[in-house]
């Protein structure tokens, strides 16, 4: 039996090839984000040895006119602007150099990787903590509408997006150490700090990585419950949900396959942007909270003009931005057909 | 009425309210509302929108919105096993309700877009009602559905199972909604306004569809609709209603032939009505003036990319002194539309001329639409 068949090429086959076009067009971006990124980086006057001998200077220090052209040959700097960045370019492209820090005097990678880890883990922890809790509580709020439930949610919501999260930081920090007697900031215990990998610094993580994970989350919750809620509200009376209804499905279920399911879509989008903030998010709690993330050191990177471990660190967010949008399209193609086919 | 004795009502309604509670007072939406549903039989409910028929259709199923609800009379449906149940009785959000909705009775309604789910493929949602009432394993469901989009004539039942809605069009999503309705074999079809958003051949097809499907289940059907012409087409009876209120109750015959309401004739006058031109233009002397030409279509073709020829030599001339109407009476395309944009398109790009090119036609854009 010859039935005619449809020619069109199948979703997977779609979203494969939007998928790699989608790379192609990352590498162009690519390209002018690294551009940007050392011009950027170059734009305060100076450079990092001026820096240098101006913090000596002022400690009362001197430095030999002489050494220091010598140093700036020695590190390149007196060379064009371009010629400077097609070296640290060619280097990351060719070798993975990514230059070194003047200021710690060690490879970039060696510094940037040291602390990714705990940037990658901390952002994961509070991603899970923030979804695991709004969702449900968004659910809530939207199902029961105007009920006491929805406005102390909505107040609690509404408090928490006010609260700067380094304030939260702050007075979090006090009352556990004044109070408890808790050891705060940073990841570990000061034995723990330098110690191998072990159940037991394993737990002091654990121990440690709930307060910066509730407090950087906290803000982000507040929205997400917020967001979660509007979207829910716009479903929950669309006719599918009717029809459902009609065929006999209990509410709860009804209520978490389709109109739950509608409103996480605009969500799962976001999902991918959380992989640029896993460098350069929540700079000032880290260092309030003293965490071994890279904030920190993109923030001290930037003031000491170290202009390699500047620059890598904004070609890194770059790079991450690009890779969390295309992963953010391509979870939101998975989760809702309608852009697949478009 | 129908006398057979032995003819047991599936659905008997008496005496119906349904109020919303507003801000503003009570809004009584249905208001002592009766009738009876027999096996092969079709009751339609027509009035005008906000007159309580869907509020009425939709009350049996106990899926009226808040703040609506159930104020006074029964609903007693006999199943299958000749128990009677009285549906106004039951929790609108308990298991027995349930366990009637979509088992025994089915409902289609008036936007099968916005009535099924985007995100869902059209195979797992009609398979749906069969997991939720026997449990029907997933191989087992996936045979049935095949077989169900076969009956409500769905082309290449294999592969249109695992599309979504908006790879369809409206008529064959509707097709899907009935589909959906027919899985567990309901002893009653509510169809809400099912053809109100189809076009006008497509709504014949579903009407065709749905006689046809009534008399292979032999289901009593209640049937929800504004157009007398619908009524015309597929009634056994009919309940007029307006503000909430029956205004008459009878066969189809008498409603159309001999309506006692003064609000059915009058039903049934507007239609007439706009059928025929109205009264001062059938007055007015026809223009004698040549009337200036304000489009003028001349073989026209568009042709897709894929060799699909949506446009094919289509001619046609607007005036100001007519309005035309654009009609095609094709099947399942949108040749109208896509007339519409060419011609559009043509006018938006400059010179006209090579646009007309390629769409191989003569289209001039004469003066400016007058309004």
């Amino acid at each position: 039996m010859r039935r005619p068949t449809f020619s069109r090429p199948t979703l997977e086959a779609k979203l494969l090839t939007f998928i790699l076009k989608r790379m192609l067009f990352a590498i162009p971006t690519l390209i002018a984000v690294s551009i940007v990124a050392f011009i950027i980086i170059q734009l305060p006057p100076g450079d990092y040895l001026s820096t240098l001998m101006a913090d000596l200077a002022s400690q009362g220090g001197a430095v030999e006119e002489g050494t220091v052209a010598a140093l700036r040959e020695r590190f390149g700097l007196d060379q064009p602007i371009y010629v400077q960045y097609w070296k640290w370019v060619s280097n990351i492209v060719l070798y993975g150099d990514f230059g070194i820090s003047f200021e710690l005097n060690r490879p970039v990678t060696d510094v940037i990787w040291g602390r990714l880890g705990f940037s990658f883990l901390l952002a994961i922890l509070t991603l899970c903590f923030v979804w695991a809790v709004a969702v449900p509580i968004g659910i809530i709020s939207a199902v029961r509408q105007y009920s006491i439930t929805d406005y102390g949610v909505t107040f609690f919501a509404f408090f928490m997006l006010a609260v700067p999260d380094f304030l939260l930081a702050l007075v979090s920090m006090y009352v556990l150490s004044t109070y408890f007697g808790q050891s705060v900031g940073g990841l570990f215990s000061p034995q723990f700090a330098d110690a191998p990998w072990s159940l037991a610094r394993v737990g002091d993580f654990l121990a440690h990585v709930w307060l910066p994970v509730f407090v950087i989350g906290i803000g982000s919750l507040a929205a997400l419950v917020r967001i979660m809620r509007a979207n829910l509200l716009d479903e929950l009376h669309r006719p599918y949900v009717t029809t459902a209804r009609a065929k006999g499905m209990s509410e709860l279920e009804l209520l978490l396959r389709y109109p739950v399911r509608m409103a996480l879509n605009p969500l799962i989008s976001t999902l991918g942007w959380i992989l640029p903030a896993v460098v350069s998010g929540e700079i000032i709690v880290s260092v309030v909270m003293s965490l071994p993330t890279t904030g920190p050191l993109l923030l001290r990177a930037l003031l000491s003009q170290d202009m390699y471990l500047a620059g890598s660190l904004i070609l890194l967010i770059s790079v991450l931005t690009i890779i969390g949008t295309l992963i953010s399209d391509v979870l939101l193609a998975i989760a809702d057909p309608r852009i697949r086919l478009q | 009425m129908t006398t057979d004795p032995q003819l047991q009502p599936v659905l008997k309604v008496r005496n119906l309210a349904v109020q919303f509670p507003t801000r503003t007072g009570v809004v009584k939406a249905v208001d002592d509302v009766s009738f009876d549903l027999y096996r092969g039989k079709t009751l339609c409910v027509v009035g005008e929108s906000g007159s309580g028929k869907s509020v009425s259709a939709r009350s049996v199923l106990q899926i009226v919105d808040r703040p609506g609800r159930i104020t006074n009379g029964s609903m007693e449906l006999t199943r299958p096993d000749g128990s009677v149940v009285d549906l106004a009785k039951l929790d609108p959000r308990g298991k027995q309700i349930r366990a009637i909705r979509g088992r025994e009775i089915a409902m289609i309604f008036q936007e099968p877009m916005s009535s099924l789910s985007p995100i869902h493929r059209i195979g797992e949602q009609i398979g749906e009602t069969l997991r939720i009432h026997f449990g029907t394993p997933k191989d087992e469901r996936r045979t049935r559905v095949i077989e169900l989009l076969k009956q409500v004539e769905i082309p290449n039942p294999e592969k249109a199972i695992d599309r979504y809605t908006f790879e369809f069009s409206g008529g064959m999503r509707q097709r899907v909604m009935i589909a959906m309705a027919l899985a567990c074999n309901p002893s009653l079809l509510i169809a809400d306004e099912p053809t109100t958003a189809l076009d006008v051949t497509t709504q014949a097809e579903i009407l065709a569809l749905i006689k046809k499907l009534q008399a292979e289940y032999g289901m009593a059907v209640l049937f929800i609709t504004h157009d007398m012409g619908v009524v015309a087409e597929i009634a056994d009876e009919v309940l007029v209603m307006y503000r909430g209120k029956v205004m008459e109750r009878g066969p189809v015959e008498q409603i159309f032939h001999a309506p006692q309401a003064d609000y059915t004739r009058m039903l049934i006058g507007s239609v007439l009505k706009l059928e025929s031109k109205a009264e001062i233009r059938l007055k007015r002397e026809p223009e004698a003036i040549a009337p200036e030409l304000l489009l003028d279509v001349r073989n026209l073709s568009l042709t897709f990319p894929g060799g699909l020829k949506a446009v094919n030599d289509v001619s046609l001339t607007v005036s100001p002194a007519k309005r035309s109407v654009l009609s095609a009476r094709a099947v399942r395309a949108r040749p109208r539309w896509d007339v519409v944009s060419c011609v559009f398109t043509i006018r938006s790009k400059a010179p006209p001329i090579s646009a007309a090119r390629t769409a191989r036609s003569s289209t001039s854009a004469l003066p400016r639409a007058r309004n």
